[in-house]
């Protein structure tokens, strides 16, 4: 069988576990971005013990593999009675992992904000929540776009390190595939494609939006 | 107790394949991001295209790829050559990202100054361009030590020993898959700490007295992760 | 003077960026011991010029001789050729992970591959000579300006050039060490070093060059000795210029 029907043959499933994989990557990324919120603005502005459980939930996440941590929520949780689908399992690991690098992106915009900022919401009366809320978190989202566009595209690709505690994603979809046809490397040489036409729309995509919402006349650094 | 050593070989095999890694990518990496830099057209082509490759496809199915496709091509390449290989190669990409970041940070006049005196264009890159490039790739440097350092645990897929391996067969004998799959996290944990810690300590100790030597600051955004 | 043999002589230089003629036909040459200073106004190519003479610019037409050998020749070696030919730049450049010693140690060592105790000897005498040996331990960015200054002209002085190129030696430096720097040169001068600078310093000019030529829009305007082009400038577009360059550094300039 040529490479060409092969692929002909094997383009629904796959297709299949691309929607999944665009999916777990999308809830991955909007779990990770709300609980990376709380975590930036918790690490920077928390009291004692709140900053302290956000560094350490940071440190944690961003110091050990995906896998681990996966295998953690998947295989460790459920002797809490805490058990979970592989998918809702891959979602929640991806999601509280890439909320760790989210965390400090956010923190990083923040922080790159001027201080004048701050000083000058907090001159016109505001409270300093409302100031962070009103000032300095619409600005930090638009410095963070490049870094943030990156983190998609990351997770994005890690979303395919699911398939091990059994995900049905593209990969998983694949090494099924294979393991009936026995073709395992043009397979896989597929899914490499299909990744890559994905990651490439992305950064394009991404870009285009980068210069969309840039500041007219504002250097961010 | 009988876990102690399983998990003390697999993290051996683990920081194998971390060294192992790092070297490949560093010596490739160097010489992709000098073809980059000074090349000619057609060698920063080809070595975009490379980038492209293995930065967009996930270390997963590189691992596959080099997998299968040893056996494909008939070399048949051992779980731990083939992802020595497929990571490596990868991680050359990511690193001579971080390295052309570095050397198109170096001030031009460093490099006129060099041609001045009458040095030889790769004699200019050894003795003034790559000690500073060094220098400044330090701290990205660090972040790669730990993205590959967590990415050796994707070699379990085919089949190589390495920490989270042993960490399975542990618990297939003990059914305390809590306890050891934390405990292998911690000990990733404390290597990328250290890790981290001892090159931090390097870039002091290279640094350059009273000169701080910066990235760019666009260029560095691109390996956060 | 006349009969002391050219060390550089240049014809006909041509350079252009794109559209953009920066030199259209310079022309001049230096004669052994001789100080030449180089004025004009901000883009006219004199850095451009500098660089055409050590090749670090491939001029578009034009020749350039070195001590009667021609270099533009497209089979000379020009790293060989630099070796003789000094360079000291705008800011600097000295070699930012490298002390002062072995910044100037470097050439002797990498290019002219002298031994390791002749070429450090060799580096103190130099920095010495520019009234740094005390720093020499020290790192660029330890130094002030004009220290560093000093630093890269002991390091082109090291080479044994036959000629040094001076590009705006001193508009990087704060104006309290400008002095330092022009005092280095002038001593250099006055002991038989050849010289081509690319200064605004008048005082400096009027007290040691042999010669200077006026550069403006890629074309040498007016050239001659200082006491002729400051009393009695020829040119119109001369006078404009020395008339600026008074008001902004001062008449006499004697620093």
């Amino acid at each position: 069988m040529s490479l060409l029907s092969l692929i002909k043959e094997i383009s629904p499933q796959l297709l299949e576990g691309t929607l999944v994989t665009l999916q777990l990557t999308g809830f991955a990324i909007s779990l990770g971005f709300v609980i990376g919120m709380f975590l930036a603005l918790g690490r920077l502005y928390g009291r004692g013990p709140v900053r302290k459980f956000c560094i350490g939930y940071i440190e944690f996440f961003r110091g050990t593999p995906l896998l681990v941590q996966l295998f953690i929520v998947y295989y460790g949780l459920p002797r809490y009675g805490i058990k979970v689908p592989s998918i809702v399992a891959a979602l929640l690991g991806l999601g509280l992992n890439s909320a760790a690098y989210q965390a400090e992106y956010f923190r990083g915009a923040i922080q790159s904000i001027d201080e004048g900022q701050m000083m000058a919401a907090r001159a016109l009366g505001m409270k300093k929540l409302q100031a962070i809320l009103n000032i300095l978190i619409p600005q930090a989202l638009r410095i963070v776009i490049p870094s943030w566009s990156n983190e998609l595209i990351y997770t994005l690709k890690y979303s395919s390190v699911a398939y091990i505690i059994g995900a049905p994603e593209l990969m998983a979809q694949a090494k099924f595939i294979a393991a009936e046809n026995f073709r395992y490397f043009e397979v896989f040489l597929v899914v490499a494609f299909i990744y890559l036409v994905i990651v490439s729309l992305l950064s394009w995509i991404l870009r285009i939006i980068e210069n969309r919402v840039r500041i007219p006349g504002l250097q961010t650094s | 107790m009988t876990s102690i050593f399983p998990l003390l070989r697999g993290t051996i095999t683990t920081l194998e394949l971390t060294i192992l890694l790092l070297a490949i990518g560093l010596a490739i990496g160097i010489f992709l991001a000098l073809g980059q830099v000074y090349g000619p057209l057609p060698v920063v082509a080809v070595i975009n295209i490379y980038e492209r490759f293995f930065r967009s496809i996930p270390a997963l199915v590189l691992l596959f790829l080099f997998f299968f496709g040893s056996s494909y091509f008939g070399l048949s390449l051992s779980p731990f050559l083939s992802a020595v290989l497929a990571l490596g190669f990868r991680s050359s990409a990511y690193q001579s990202q971080i390295f052309r970041g570095a050397i198109q940070s170096i001030d031009e006049g460093q490099m006129m100054a060099a041609r001045a005196l009458g040095m030889k264009g790769f004699q200019a890159i050894k003795c003034i361009i790559l000690p500073q490039a060094i220098r400044l790739a330090i701290p990205p440097w660090s972040n790669e030590y730990s993205s590959v350092l967590k990415d050796t645990s994707l070699a379990y897929a085919v089949g190589v020993v390495e920490l989270v391996r042993e960490g399975r067969y542990i618990i297939v004998r003990t059914f305390e898959p809590m306890l050891v799959y934390i405990t292998i996290a911690l000990v990733y944990f404390v290597l990328t700490y250290a890790g981290n810690k001892l090159l931090a300590f390097l870039e002091k100790k290279l640094a350059v007295p009273g000169y701080e030597l910066k990235l760019k600051e666009a260029k560095s955004t691109k390996y956060e992760r | 003077m006349s009969d002391k043999t050219i060390i550089l002589k240049i014809e006909d230089i041509h350079k252009s960026y794109g559209k953009e003629k920066v030199l259209k036909g310079i022309s001049f040459s230096v004669k052994e011991g001789e100080t030449k200073v180089i004025i004009g106004p901000s883009g006219t190519g004199k850095s451009t010029l500098l660089r055409c003479i050590n090749g670090l610019t491939k001029p578009d037409k034009g020749h350039v001789w070195l001590d009667g050998v021609e270099i533009t020749n497209s089979n000379v070696n020009l790293d060989r050729v630099r070796q003789s030919i000094g360079m000291v730049f705008q800011n600097f450049n000295l070699f930012t992970h490298l002390t002062a010693l072995d910044n100037v140690r470097i050439g002797l060592v990498k290019v002219k591959k002298l031994p390791r105790d002749v070429a450090t000897e060799k580096a103190i005498a130099m920095l010495k000579k520019v009234g740094l040996e005390k720093k020499a331990h020290l790192y660029p960015a330890q130094l002030s300006g004009g220290q560093q200054q000093r630093v890269s002209i002991a390091r082109a002085l090291a080479m044994d050039p036959k000629l040094i190129l001076f590009d705006e030696p001193t508009s990087a430096l704060d104006p309290e060490l400008i002095g330092e720097v022009l005092y280095v040169m002038k001593n250099l001068a006055e002991s038989g070093m050849t010289m081509v600078v690319v200064s605004h310093e008048m005082g400096f000019a009027r007290s040691v060059c042999d010669e200077i030529i006026f550069l403006d829009k890629g074309v040498v305007v007016e050239q001659g000795p200082p006491d002729v082009l400051f009393n009695h400038p020829r040119n119109k577009r001369t006078r404009e210029f020395l008339c600026k360059i008074s008001e902004l550094y001062g008449e006499s300039g004697e620093r």
